[in-house]
């Protein structure tokens, strides 16, 4: 099964490097650009016997190591 | 009084605490590789600065899985002395030693200056030896300082008096413009509950000689000295 997380940070979280981009693109002339929010995007390959199995897997995998929870927030999607 | 510096891949300042320490404070000190177990006595260990697993996912996220963490954790949890220093600081946040994460500074930049630091808490065996309100200058050297906690983790940290160091100007006022990161109330430093572990992101040990410019850092080295001491005499 293929597995695709997106990493964000909390909403309460300063995010500097999302500023940035948010500038950049202005200067662009991309103003109708808002709150522009950087995150992290992981991708593998897992095996597991169901969906289920996999689901609390890589549950598990982002509380221990993939995300903190302090500063960030993640979802998930496995595909077959 | 033994200490221990804890050497990860990628760790680049266990050899300047290993000298401040030394050569400096006159200490003895034991080098341990992160891979091995924790084993021997030691009164206080050190998780130096540097960039542990070259900073990948998040500061720290990796080294906190290092095989002697456990020992650390186990260390801690006894009442043993730890001291993040910059990246170990970030380390002891991400293993849950310490409340709250540090984040990108707000600058974006790496900064790389002398800080003054503002005492706020003498009854720690981190800073025991220092007055309140004292002004100690030691350099930074990060470009992830920036300290975030929830607010009611923030709120807890004041009410149990867990912030040890602030930000502060020449004059020892704590502003915005004496933040060089964006840390949450100007935070430079915070210990955990039982005191016991206590996380900054300045450095110390460069600050232990006067041809480095400061002998300020010599304050904190000192304060877990004369703890050890004093645990020892409480001991004996």
């Amino acid at each position: 099964m293929r597995v695709k997380i997106f990493v964000s940070l909390k909403s309460g979280v300063l995010d500097p490097q999302g500023k940035a981009i948010e500038r950049s693109l202005h200067t662009l002339g991309y103003n109708e650009v808002q709150d522009v929010r950087m995150g992290k995007y992981l991708e593998f390959t897992v095996e597991a016997v169901s969906q289920e199995a996999a689901d609390s897997r890589v549950r598990e995998m982002c509380e221990k190591l993939l995300a903190n929870p302090v500063i960030e927030d993640y979802r998930f999607e496995i595909e077959e | 009084m033994r200490w221990g510096v804890i050497v990860f891949p990628g760790s680049c300042d266990d050899q300047d605490v290993f000298d401040a320490l030394k050569r400096d404070m006159g200490q003895k000190v034991k080098s341990l590789w992160h891979k091995d177990d924790l084993v021997g006595h030691f009164d206080c260990l050190v998780l130096p600065g540097g960039f542990s697993y070259g900073d990948y996912l998040r500061c720290g996220a990796m080294a906190r899985f290092s095989p002697i963490m456990r020992g650390v954790v186990e260390f801690a949890r006894q009442g043993g002395l730890v001291l993040g220093i910059c990246n170990g600081f970030q380390i002891l946040c991400e293993a849950g030693l310490l409340p709250g994460a540090l984040v990108r500074n707000a600058g974006l930049q790496f900064v790389c200056q002398p800080v003054m630091l503002r005492v706020e808490e003498t009854d720690t065996p981190f800073t025991c030896e220092a007055k309140k309100g004292q002004l100690l200058k030691i350099p930074i050297k990060h470009g992830d300082g920036c300290y975030y906690a929830d607010a009611a983790t923030l709120e807890r940290l004041r009410k149990n008096h867990q912030i040890l160091f602030r930000y502060a100007d020449a004059k020892g006022r704590v502003s915005p413009s004496a933040n060089p990161n964006g840390s949450l109330d100007n935070i430079a430093g915070v210990c955990n509950e039982a005191r016991n572990v206590f996380g900054l992101m300045p450095h110390p040990e460069d600050a232990c000689n006067k041809l480095l410019g400061s002998e300020d850092g010599r304050k904190i080295f000192s304060s877990i000295e004369a703890a050890c001491a004093q645990r020892e005499h409480r001991h004996a």
